[in-house]
């Protein structure tokens, strides 16, 4: 029994500031075994990470057994020393040093007080070839592809000796072929005795390799089950819980005439020949698969980059839009994909990332008007339901949801009529989720035009009033609501149809 | 096609200094005369020792502004030892080399605990010790030094000019630093990806101590052979030393983004400006004109780092 569990953590319980991330979860890891962890975003799988390679440190009471020895972990370095090994999603190599420099930083050969570049040479090289990864041990990391430097990342897992490797979504960013080197090389670590605990989105990759599943919902553990005793649908209810129409309380809009229309957009490498119209209190959905070009297309809308051909109409009327300033003169919002490298000022108040696109509204004979930017934030922590301490916390201090919520109240403030939201609930937990869906349908509600580009399917089925769909830069279908189905939207993002013909 | 930009991208420099000196010397043919090289080297000993230095500072994305003034101190502080006649000249060199670990300990110490940018901390140091110096000195030069410290500055060593085996020295061991210890590899690692390095289990702030320190010591050295050149401790010398040193860091390839340099550069980058300098002189170009020539060199080289970053992007 002893033996047979690797990692038995139980108890596990997590709380930052107003959220609790984890509430008294367990995990427990066969040896040897591929253990995948499932759960929406938010669910608490990153934090549970976090508390197993030192980050993140579990209240009084949980406890975590390593090779039936209890683990207090100070830092991700202990961590590794310890046998736990992590390969995050964003990968951290330097990108200035060699692979042979990346594997062995911080446990360099030394001869004397000298470096042995030769012997670490050889040792990497060894390692690499061992492991059947074919890049030279000199390369700089900045020339390495995704999937090799996410290789190199393994190979540097691997020489620590772990005993327990955890993938963070390890194929996010690699090819068909990669994929499959990858579960070769997983396998080998298996054979091995290594466990591991993989974190993915993907369900097929789940069953193609995965020995146990755990799923964790809202910060709860739900269950540990062998692979084979679960389906694709056993396994989304799992990790869902609930039917969608908790989630999605879309309120009835009043649609009306056209408000944004474009006709044939093309930036060939991204776009081309997008058509589509917007109206009035309608909610279009843009779903597509990664690199379809749905945010590529939003970015030109917006003025970010430019489209080669085509035309925007708003209100009926034809208009140049040359950069975002035009854009925004034009009564257009942009929320973008990354809110924190390019949405907020995460080292500004809440109350200035508020007022920033609207500032001229606060300023009188050239001066800002402090009070008045008071009252006025005061208004929309209270209209967004913005949990802060105060307008001048630090926006980076606030939880994704609230982060969310303070960038689509700069954009209210400005009054826009074409709300373009990208991703608007990645990475915010279900309670923020269901908020932020709440104030979509309510500006729906006032006549604004909203379109909303998701990676999240069960969104754009609960949220939009019509989805328009891209592969490989263009558009597959437009469908309403009605229509909208789930195996419809796979089929039409994949590109399977053909059947559309323009507006 | 590759080969050919990695050999621009590694040698560019050195082929920009190729090209200058044969232009000077077919416009001033007494240029490439073996006593004005052995001038310039002598000119830019100090330049490229501090320039070492600061190098490994700049690829942790940190600055020291304070180079020159460091140097007056310690010159000022040599030089005093220096003027008792029976006080050999070592006892002042390990005197200014002391007062250079001092300064850098304190920069790197703050700098690391109290997460302060480097840019303020290390310009409130160059104000205290250029005030330290005028005090110590009440504003007037140290001078009539003993003969054994001048031979650290002005003699020669093996026929050699005693600054010229300086630079010798320090740009060996710099390079072994950088190239052949942990230290470089960790000053690299630093300025590459700070948190990687905190998970690769480096310990920052030691190291951070230690990159800071190292660059004291070069600025305490350099203090000294100026002083020991010029037979004269002045609290007010090496103004504006650090901007030169910085420059030919940067000219040489030193990123200011962090993460990557190489004291060969270093040494080409101060060559650059030593040869720039003389060069200018001694065709009669005004100083003014020669300080312009320099900051559009400077700027150029650093637009040509980025547009290497990003076309890599």
């Amino acid at each position: 029994m002893a033996d047979e569990y690797i990692l038995k953590a139980d108890n596990i319980t997590v709380q930052f500031p107003g959220v609790k991330a984890l509430d008294n979860v367990q995990l427990h890891i066969r040896k040897g075994t591929v253990h995948a962890l499932m759960g929406e975003n938010g669910a608490g799988k990153s934090t549970l990470m976090k508390c197993l390679i030192g980050i993140n440190h579990p209240d009084e009471g949980g406890t975590i057994l390593f090779k039936g020895e209890n683990l207090k972990l100070s830092s991700p370095h202990d961590a590794l020393s310890r046998g736990i090994a992590m390969i995050h999603q964003e990968l951290s190599p330097i990108p200035e040093m060699t692979v042979t420099e990346n594997i062995y930083l911080g446990r360099e050969t030394m001869n004397g007080p000298f470096v042995n570049r030769k012997a670490d040479i050889a040792r990497t090289r060894a390692l690499l070839e061992r492991l059947n990864i074919r890049v030279s041990a000199t390369e700089q990391m900045k020339n390495l592809s995704m999937a090799n430097t996410q290789m190199v990342e393994i190979a540097k897992a691997i020489s620590y000796d772990a005993d327990l490797v955890i993938m963070d979504e390890p194929t996010s960013a690699i090819t068909e072929v990669e994929v499959k080197h990858l579960f070769q090389m997983i396998e080998n670590m298996k054979a091995q005795g290594i466990s591991i605990i993989y974190i993915t989105h993907k369900m097929d990759e789940v069953f193609a390799i995965a020995d146990d599943i755990t799923v964790l919902r809202d910060g709860q553990f739900i269950a540990t089950m062998p692979a084979a005793e679960l389906d694709k649908d056993k396994l989304i209810n799992l990790m869902v819980g609930r039917t969608l129409t908790d989630i999605f309380q879309k309120k009835k809009a009043e649609i009306g005439e056209p408000i944004l229309s474009i006709r044939n957009f093309t930036r060939k490498k991204e776009f081309r020949n997008v058509s589509f119209d917007v109206h009035r209190g309608e909610i279009v959905g843009m779903a597509g698969l990664m690199g379809a070009g749905r945010s590529e297309l939003m970015m030109s809308l917006f003025g970010v980059t430019k489209h080669e051909t085509g035309e925007v109409y708003l209100h009926g009327k034809k208009v140049e839009i040359r950069s975002p300033k035009d854009a925004i003169q034009h009564k257009m919002a942009f929320l973008t994909e990354d809110r924190k490298l390019t949405g907020l000022y995460l080292i500004l108040s809440v109350q200035e990332n508020i007022t920033m696109a609207s500032i001229d509204q606060f300023c009188g004979n050239g001066l800002i008007q402090h009070r008045k930017i008071k009252e006025t934030c005061e208004t929309e922590i209270g209209k967004f339901n913005i949990r802060t301490p105060s307008i001048n916390q630090r926006v980076e201090l606030l939880s994704g949801g609230n982060q969310q919520k303070v960038l689509l109240s700069r954009w209210m403030l400005t009054d826009p009529d074409v709300l373009i939201l990208d991703e608007p609930t990645r990475g915010i937990d279900i309670g923020a989720k269901s908020e932020i869906y709440r104030l979509m349908s309510d500006l729906a509600q006032q006549g604004k035009a909203i379109i909303m580009i998701s990676s999240e399917l069960p969104e754009i089925i609960g949220l939009s009033d019509r989805v328009v769909v891209m592969h490989e830069g263009k558009v597959t279908g437009i469908l309403d609501a009605a229509e909208a189905t789930q195996e419809r939207l796979l089929s039409y993002a994949a590109g399977e149809s053909d059947d559309y013909r323009g507006m | 096609m590759g080969k050919l930009k990695t050999f621009y991208q590694k040698y560019g420099m050195l082929l920009v200094l190729v090209a200058m000196v044969i232009i000077i010397s077919i416009l001033e043919p007494n240029f490439m005369q073996v006593t004005n090289l052995m001038n310039v080297l002598k000119q830019i000993s100090v330049y490229a020792i501090i320039g070492y230095g600061v190098t490994f500072i700049i690829i942790t994305t940190g600055i020291d502004l304070g180079l020159g003034a460091y140097m007056a101190l310690a010159g000022v502080i040599a030089a005093y030892i220096a003027q008792s006649a029976s006080t050999p000249g070592v006892v002042s060199v390990l005197a200014g080399a002391a007062t250079g670990i001092v300064i850098g300990l304190v920069n790197g110490l703050i700098i690391s605990i109290s997460k302060i940018p480097p840019f303020i901390v290390t310009l409130g140091m160059t104000t205290i010790t250029r005030g330290m110096a005028l005090l110590l000195t009440d504003g007037k030069p140290v001078s009539r030094l003993n003969e054994s410290f001048r031979w650290w500055g002005g003699g020669r060593f093996l026929g050699i000019p005693t600054p010229i085996v300086w630079l010798i020295v320090i740009t060996f061991i710099s390079w072994v630093l950088l190239d052949h210890m942990k230290f470089g590899r960790y000053t690299r690692a630093i300025g590459g990806n700070e948190k990687a390095a905190v998970i690769s289990g480096i310990n920052i702030m030691k190291y951070k101590v230690l990159i800071y320190t190292f660059s004291g010591l070069c600025c305490g050295l350099a203090g000294v052979i100026l002083a020991a050149r010029v037979a004269s401790g002045s609290p007010s010398a090496a103004q504006g030393y650090e901007l030169d040193a910085i420059a030919g860091s940067v000219i040489g390839g030193t990123s200011m983004m962090g993460g990557t340099g190489s004291i060969f550069g270093v040494f080409i980058g101060a060559m650059v400006i030593g040869v720039l300098n003389s060069g200018l002189n001694m065709l009669g170009v005004s100083s003014y004109w020669q300080d312009i020539v320099k900051g559009v060199i400077i700027i150029a080289a650093v637009i040509v780092d980025e547009r290497k970053k990003r076309a890599k992007i």
